[in-house]
Parts: structure tokens; C-alpha cells; sequence
């Protein structure tokens, strides 16, 4: 991700991110059982603040998890932003590419 | 110093700030990528990104479904700033817009350009043919910062 001259601070929230879906593990699990995740892949055009500020638009995350996960992106070249159904997991695909970022769904 | 572009008001609205030839620039740029959009050009690739890497089949029957939203999204951002460029004043949904045609212009110019994160940091060499293409998009990058940056203080 790039980083322009201008990163800033700002106030602190205290926004909870939603809670992710767990399915109970066991010995009966399926595959249709298994969560689906969205990753957000780093790339080297869109601006490390403008993916925390999505992050924090689209799922809800506080500043500080949205920075969280923008590093993660940057530093490990993925994270794993949400997970759920897979019609969620599209739905959520779908946002984050009305917003540019480079986002795929597979299940876990 | 060059002022800022894009603050925020006192009136939960946005203020621009803009000299007329940015004004001009930003007015002519959407018209530009909508002729783009609508050709198969390479460089669109990272305005529609594949959602599944693994399964071509399940990747086709999204893309069959959701390109068109994804479209009209991308050109109603476009249609918002070439209707505001000469405002002075943005409402928070104008400024969204803002930011979604100057994400638009980015990914399309920055893949044009092959453009790595060392890009950033890097002085424009005036031998360099692609080097307005890159003062271009060094400015939009700027202009989309601040968009960022206005639209965080506000959440």
C-alpha cells in the first residue's frame, strides 16, 4: 500500500467490530459448515489510510482494528477482513470492490 | 506551503478549496475515464478485480452478476465531480463521491503506470516520458489524502 506524506492521527473511536461467525467445531463438520473469509490482498496504488478508512465504513472496525488489519495488508500482504456465509462473503466482496480494494472470498 | 484542498466545516460539510485550473483538471478528468470504461482496456483490471482465484466457474457467475452495479457506481462517483468541481462547499455524500472517482483515476492510472510503492518516493525524472502521467498521479494521490483525511473526522 502507499503511503503519502500525509498520515495522520485523529481522534480514537470506540466503535465495536462485529462479531465474527463461529460455527461449533466437531467431528460432524461439513463443508458447507466451513466459514467463507474475505481477504483484502495488498496492492501498491491504493493509500494505507484510504483501506483503514473503508475498513472502518464498510465492517464497523474502530480506528484502531482498522489500522490493525491496513498494516496486516502491508506488511503480510493479506488479511482476513470478515467471514461468515458465502452470500455474505460475496456481499462483502462486492462493497469492497465498489470501494477499489483488491478483495477475494474462498472458503476456510 | 501549498493550503489544503479539503477540510471539514464547522457544519459537518466540507470545504474546497481549489485553484481553477485543479478545478478545470478534475472537471475534464471523469469524461476521460468514462470513455475508458467503456472500452476492454488492460489497465481496467483493477477496477474489476476477480473475487474468486480458485474457481473460474463461481468467479464468472459473480462478475455476471455484480459488473454492472459496479459500473454504474464507478460513473455515478465520475458524474459527481464533474457536476462540484467549481463548488465551493461538498456535502458528506458529494465528498464519498470525490473519493470513489479519485480511487477510480488512481487504480486506473497507477496500473497504467506500473506503479510500485517505491513510486512515492521517487523525484520525477523530466527526461522521463510517463513523468506527467506521474506528476498526475502523485496529485490525485494528494487530493484523495486529503479527501481520506476529511472524511475520517468525521466518523
Amino acid at each position: 500500500m502507499a503511503l503519502t506524506h500525509r498520515q495522520n492521527e485523529g481522534v480514537s473511536q470506540t466503535i465495536e467490530a462485529p462479531l465474527e461467525i463461529r460455527l461449533p467445531e466437531g467431528d460432524e463438520q461439513h463443508d458447507h459448515d466451513r466459514p467463507w473469509v474475505v481477504i483484502v490482498w495488498n496492492d501498491p496504488i491504493n493509500l494505507m489510510s484510504y483501506v483503514a478508512l473503508v475498513l472502518r465504513k464498510l465492517f464497523g472496525y474502530s480506528k484502531e482494528e482498522a489500522t490493525r488489519l491496513m498494516l496486516q495488508v502491508h506488511n503480510e500482504g493479506r488479511a482476513v477482513v470478515s467471514s461468515g456465509e458465502k452470500e455474505k462473503a460475496e456481499f462483502d466482496v462486492a462493497r469492497l470492490h465498489a470501494h477499489g480494494l483488491w478483495a477475494t472470498l474462498r472458503q476456510d | 506551503m501549498i493550503g489544503n484542498r479539503i477540510e471539514r466545516d464547522r457544519k459537518g460539510g466540507y470545504r474546497l478549496r481549489l485553484p481553477p485550473e485543479e478545478r478545470e483538471l478534475l472537471r475534464s478528468l471523469p469524461g476521460q475515464l468514462r470513455v475508458v470504461l467503456e472500452s476492454d482496456d488492460p489497465s481496467l483490471r483493477r477496477l474489476f478485480p476477480p473475487a474468486y482465484t480458485d474457481d473460474d466457474e463461481a468467479d464468472d457467475e459473480f462478475q455476471r452478476l455484480m459488473r454492472e452495479e459496479l459500473l454504474e457506481g464507478k460513473l455515478a462517483a465520475l458524474q459527481i465531480v464533474e457536476e462540484t468541481a467549481g463548488a465551493d462547499h461538498l456535502t458528506g455524500a458529494q465528498l464519498e463521491g470525490w473519493l470513489g472517482a479519485l480511487e477510480s483515476l488512481r487504480l486506473y492510472l497507477g496500473t497504467q503506470l506500473d506503479v510500485s510503492e517505491q513510486t512515492y518516493e521517487q523525484e520525477l525524472d523530466p527526461d522521463d516520458s510517463s513523468a506527467p502521467a506521474l506528476a498526475l498521479y502523485g496529485y490525485l494521490s494528494w487530493l484523495q489524502e486529503q479527501a481520506v483525511e476529511a472524511l475520517s473526522a468525521g466518523l
